[in-house]
């Protein structure tokens, strides 16, 4: 009964050791990396490889929020059915898009360096990923959302110090600008991109 | 006549530099915001951005692919000697931003990887624990100045600008870059013409190899490529005038409180 008792006090600080520690934001993406990294080692097919990216990519990535973010102020003017749609339509576009951008890739080698905490919400990690004989190294850091300390989400990569959600952002603005700012015609160009 | 624009110009910079020596890093950002510059000519800048894609599709993408095939050791040592050229327009703008310090730190680098660095085949100015090279140009320098962006223009050939930093390059004809000056402007003997213009090329088509997968990806995943290349180009103009990597901590975060706070 003592040994039970011991064992399952010990199973308990364990579970509770390795939660908190997998919370850290640093690793976090060291660990979110080495998925992905094994994913793309491993002898699968490029669509196995990006279904499995999509399944880490879901777990990790606030894909609803950058979403949001992405559309900039015409959130605001979306009834509730469109933000609806938006978010699925973002969520396949973004999954399609950054499976396919990592797929890509063979055995990337990218090492955590160290974070910066900017505040309770955000600490930036930064990362290197190792060069090869075809292009130098490049520095990546992670914009990590830890407002929930237990489970902290990728809302930004920051590559060489340039923003993919301030790019995605940019990009969506300029197709409502061309369009008189209207949200189907832009529902309408991700629902494309992703039935391509 | 050149000279007289070469003194009115240092003239005026001189004095925008210390009539702005009050600005400071928030305002630099301000006013660099990439979503802050104007496309005014956005439908001539996406015909020549095509255009630009076509000439690109044909020479730059094959050359750069061909050229990423050559051993490292080749690929750095053209880049080494691409970047130490470049200080022959970094040192006077670090001059015209005040940064004397760092004048000093390049003119030495230059010296160094000049000579003990073979043409500045090999970076020794690193090996001996230099701090890393930022290149500058007459951009930044009017940028620091507090010349604003201007109108964003894509220019056939060479890219993505904006209306000041087109306009600062002419800097680089006038005097402003002592490898003109030596290759194309004054017949030194020792340079020609096709030296520089070839120096040029090949540091074209070296970014294009570095940034080959990149870029590739970037246009097979993009919505509007036209849109991304520019957000991509004035985000790396506001870090580079700002001489800094911290705009990321410091950009504008309105949007992820509002979307935290629903």
């Amino acid at each position: 009964m003592k040994i039970k008792y011991i064992v399952l006090i010990f199973l308990l600080n364990l579970t509770l050791l390795v939660k908190a520690h997998s919370t850290a934001p640093d690793i976090f993406v060291q660990s979110t990396v080495n998925r992905a990294s094994d994913i793309l080692s491993n002898n699968l097919s490029k669509e196995e490889k990006i279904s499995e990216l999509k399944l880490i990519a879901k777990e990790t990535v606030d894909i609803r929020g950058i979403g949001f973010y992405t559309l900039g102020s015409a959130r605001n003017s979306l009834n509730e059915a469109q933000k609806k749609k938006y978010a699925e339509l973002f969520e396949k576009y973004f999954l399609k898009s950054f499976s396919s951008r990592l797929a890509e890739y063979t055995n990337p080698e990218i090492d955590v360096m160290g974070k910066n905490v900017l505040n309770e919400n955000y600490t930036i990690v930064n990362s290197l990923l190792k060069a090869t004989n075809e292009r130098p190294e490049i520095k990546i850091d992670w914009r990590i959302y830890t407002k929930d300390p237990n489970n902290p989400l990728i809302r930004d990569l920051i590559i060489e110090g340039l923003s993919l959600a301030r790019t995605q952002k940019e990009e969506f603005q300029s197709i409502l600008n061309s369009n008189d700012g209207n949200i189907e015609i832009l529902f309408e160009t991700l629902e494309k991109f992703s039935n391509e | 006549m050149i000279k007289k624009f070469v003194i009115i110009l240092i003239t005026t910079l001189t004095l925008a530099v210390n009539v702005n020596a009050a600005s400071d890093g928030e305002l630099l950002l301000k006013k660099n915001e990439p979503s802050e510059v104007k496309d005014c000519f956005e439908k001539i800048n996406r015909a020549t951005f095509a255009f630009n894609q076509v000439l690109d599709g044909v020479i730059f993408k094959p050359v750069a692919s061909a050229y990423r095939i050559l051993p490292s050791p080749v690929k750095t040592g053209v880049s080494n000697s691409l970047d130490n050229l470049s200080n022959l327009v970094t040192i006077p703008n670090n001059i015209l931003q005040g940064d004397f310090k760092q004048a000093g730190l390049n003119t030495g680098r230059f010296l160094i990887n000049t000579t003990v660095g073979v043409l500045g085949l090999i970076d020794v100015a690193q090996h001996l624990g230099m701090s890393e090279y930022e290149k500058e140009d007459y951009g930044q320098s009017l940028a620091k100045a507090g010349v604003g962006p201007g109108c964003y223009i894509v220019l056939p050939v060479l890219g993505p600008s904006t209306a000041r930093d087109t306009i600062a390059s002419v800097g680089n004809f006038v005097g402003g870059d002592a490898w003109y000056n030596v290759t194309v402007k004054n017949d030194t003997h020792y340079f020609r013409d096709i030296d520089y213009y070839s120096s040029k090329v090949t540091a074209g088509i070296d970014f294009r190899a570095k940034n080959y997968d990149s870029i590739d990806n970037l246009e097979k995943n993009s919505i509007d490529f036209y849109a991304s290349v520019k957000s991509l180009y004035l985000q790396d103009r506001q870090q580079k005038i700002l001489n800094s990597k911290k705009v990321i901590s410091t950009q504008d975060d309105s949007d992820w409180e509002e979307i935290d706070n629903k």
